[in-house]
């Protein structure tokens, strides 16, 4: 244990942004063959990416660790100890950011895989098997994990079987072990999905996807259709937790995903990404804020839908003649300055300037791949399967990665002639805009690409107690 | 023989726990910087102190409770071995209470400081302080204390005028510590300058517990 803290640590967002350029970014890299019972499966594997520009493989994949088993569909990751570890109430600075846990969201497992003796090389240490977190929190298929002040923080869709509710559990950030279920009262939330809080304000607040029957197989449509999947926030009390408010959007707006608040402790709002509308396919970005002392969410950002010829389409949108943008990433920067906005079906990747979070403008975009578009990549070799997905903004602020692949039946349903696993990089220009490097192509070969973290932290990898 | 050194070592030691960030004066910024305010800083560090003063007052009431029930030949290896085998384990297993919340009220930092403080052994420190200077009146010099002079270390007004003296001593140095770190360094001296306080601290338990064991 070091003597002084992480050098990866920083009181507040705005001196993490003063943090030494990244050099290495540990990305998911799951295998759709042996979910989808097709010949020639690989196992999942953690691929390291060299992103030091003097470095000779630089852009390129020197590691990929494989897990030891077939289909657990690795999908999100992240640290196990990071800024939090500073926070003044439970201050223990001098824990590293050392092991990057890896949740499979099918098996159920935890992997934990240590960064430390050879960056560029992590090595599996230890394996969190599915039925030992089934048995302590009766939770499965963990899915976003945050380093908090006194613990790592897993949410999991739902329980074993399959349905709901999901939740969060509780690990301990040196040992590992399953300490338990987070919430103490969950009031009507059943459907879960992202959670993160304002560690500040003493809140926490979460999303709904499905529960795991409702998205293991793919979009079912009925579902979709019936606005069976899932359109609220949840706020929380983050000290009794305890269920506060739920924030109903409307059933025509289906799975409310990914949140993103503001990472200035003092500030309470926060942004939410929503894939799609049923009622006309755009795809939007809502805010939440405090108006007193309750929490209201309002729409701030919609993104319509594209006309396309039924030939372009999966058999899934032939009949809409049109292609959702699907927002299923949102990322923001560490000023809380810009917002960055996937759009997986359209293939477009959006910056929006967010100073003032009521009224975002659009600042900047670039399109690659999509679903009718197939927008090549100047090292692409051609038209171009998947789209933005996954987004990681750099400490920073200045270079944004993004990976090509959502999560495997899913992945079919839309393209279903293949899908690419991709990494690239936009740089972000100072006042707004961006533009695709176009040196920068990651090319994952058989294997699809997920959730980026990068070394020493990211734009959603940390949380502050500090302004 | 008669000596101030117990006395100067209870404000000594209450000034090695003021610096400590974990007794308090970081949570007394983020408090200032979360509402924009010195006087915020201020505020915190008051209740912050009477949780430590109550933590330090558990284990000095356990000591007189030992003198009263332990053969006095006796006490001198309880508490250094206590002190020891604590300093060891926090050593080994440097764990911290669990507590989550920024939005505090006064009786929450009495409460957050008083698990902090227990939870670190501030008290436990001061245990052979107590049991070699028990003989040590407070000092005093002029014709005004004449009274006050005979304050025993051992005695219930010597108990709360060392617990007093000690936390006073730990609340200024926190509250220098605090102000300047608000106003002056700013916060990204904790990346510099905080030192695993917990080793030292552990330290500082097996050294105590050492001495009460060999004066």
């Amino acid at each position: 244990m070091p003597f002084r803290p992480d050098p990866t640590f920083y009181p507040s967002p705005r001196m993490a942004m003063d943090a030494p350029r990244e050099r290495l970014a540990y990305v998911t890299a799951p295998d759709a063959n042996a979910v989808l019972g097709r010949p020639d499966p690989l196992r999942d594997g953690l691929a390291t990416v060299d992103l030091d520009p003097r470095s000779p493989t630089y852009g390129q994949i020197i590691a990929l660790a494989e897990v030891p088993n077939y289909g657990d569909e690795l999908h999100h990751s992240g640290w196990n100890a990071c800024s939090a570890a500073l926070c003044p109430y439970a201050p223990h600075p001098h824990v590293e950011r050392r092991y990057l846990m890896l949740p499979a969201l099918r098996s159920s497992r935890i992997y934990v895989f240590d960064t430390k003796p050879d960056p560029k090389n992590p090595k599996l240490v230890r394996t969190i098997e599915a039925e030992e977190i089934a048995k302590r929190t009766g939770y499965s298929r963990p899915h976003t994990l945050h380093c908090g002040p006194d613990g790592i923080y897993v949410s999991a869709l739902g329980n074993p079987e399959g349905d709901g509710p999901g939740g969060i559990f509780v690990l301990d950030c040196e040992s590992f072990d399953v300490l338990g279920r987070w919430e103490l009262d969950r009031g009507p939330q059943h459907l879960h999905y992202d959670f993160w809080w304002h560690l500040g304000h003493d809140t926490l607040i979460s999303s709904e996807w499905g529960t795991p029957k409702m998205i293991e197989a793919g979009v079912n449509p009925d579902l979709l259709l019936g606005k069976k999947y899932g359109h609220r926030l949840h706020i929380w009390d983050l000290r009794r937790r305890k269920h506060l408010q739920a924030l109903d959007i409307g059933d025509e707006h289906q799975m409310a995903l990914e949140l993103r608040p503001a990472h200035d402790p003092t500030k309470a709002y926060g942004f939410m990404g929503v894939v799609v509308s049923v009622a006309d396919l755009s795809a939007s970005v809502w805010l939440w804020y405090r108006e007193g002392e309750r929490w209201a969410i309002k729409k701030v950002i919609t993104i319509p839908a594209e006309p396309a010829s039924a030939d372009q389409l999966p058999p899934l949108l032939k009949g809409f003649g049109a292609v959702p943008p699907l927002v299923t990433d949102i990322n923001l920067s560490l000023d809380d300055k810009y917002l960055y906005v996937s759009c997986w079906g359209t293939g477009e990747l959006r910056q929006y300037d967010v100073s003032d979070p009521h009224d975002p403008k659009l600042v900047g975009s670039v399109h690659i791949g999509g679903i009718a578009r197939r927008t090549p990549h100047p090292r692409s070799g051609g038209p171009l399967t998947g789209a933005p997905q996954m987004v990681e903004v750099s400490r920073d602020g200045k270079r944004i990665y993004f990976t090509s692949a959502l999560y495997t039946t899913w992945d079919e349903q839309f393209y279903p002639d293949g899908l690419k696993g991709w990494m690239v990089k936009v740089d972000a220009k100072e006042g707004g805009g961006i533009s695709l490097d176009p040196e920068f192509f990651v090319d994952f070969g058989p294997r699809r690409a997920h959730q980026i973290r990068l070394e020493g932290g990211d734009a959603s990898s940390d949380s502050f107690c500090y302004p | 023989m008669t000596s101030a050194w117990p006395w100067i070592t209870l404000a000594l030691l209450g000034a090695y726990h003021g610096l400590s960030p974990g007794m308090g004066w970081l949570f007394a910024v983020a408090l200032g910087l979360q509402e924009k305010s010195g006087k915020a800083v201020l505020r915190a560090l008051v209740p912050i102190a009477i949780g430590h003063a109550a933590s330090v007052g558990l284990a000095v009431g356990l000591l007189a409770a030992g003198k009263a029930s332990i053969p006095s030949g006796i006490l001198p290896w309880i508490t250094g071995g206590v002190l020891v085998g604590f300093g060891v384990f926090k050593l080994v297993r440097p764990r911290h209470p669990r507590w989550v919340g920024m939005r505090v009220n006064m009786r929450d930092l009495v409460v957050w400081s008083f698990l902090m403080a227990t939870a670190h052994g501030a008290g436990l420190m001061l245990l052979p302080v107590f049991v070699l200077g028990e003989d040590n009146p407070a000092p005093c010099h002029g014709p005004a204390c004449h009274d006050a002079a005979g304050i025993s270390l051992s005695s219930p007004g010597g108990y709360l005028a060392a617990i007093s003296l000690h936390t006073l001593a730990m609340l200024l140095v926190s509250a220098l510590v605090a102000l300047v770190v608000y106003y002056k360094v700013g916060l990204a001296m904790l990346r510099r300058a905080w030192f695993d306080l917990d080793r030292v601290w552990a330290g500082a338990l097996i050294l105590a517990g050492v001495l009460g064991l060999l004066l």
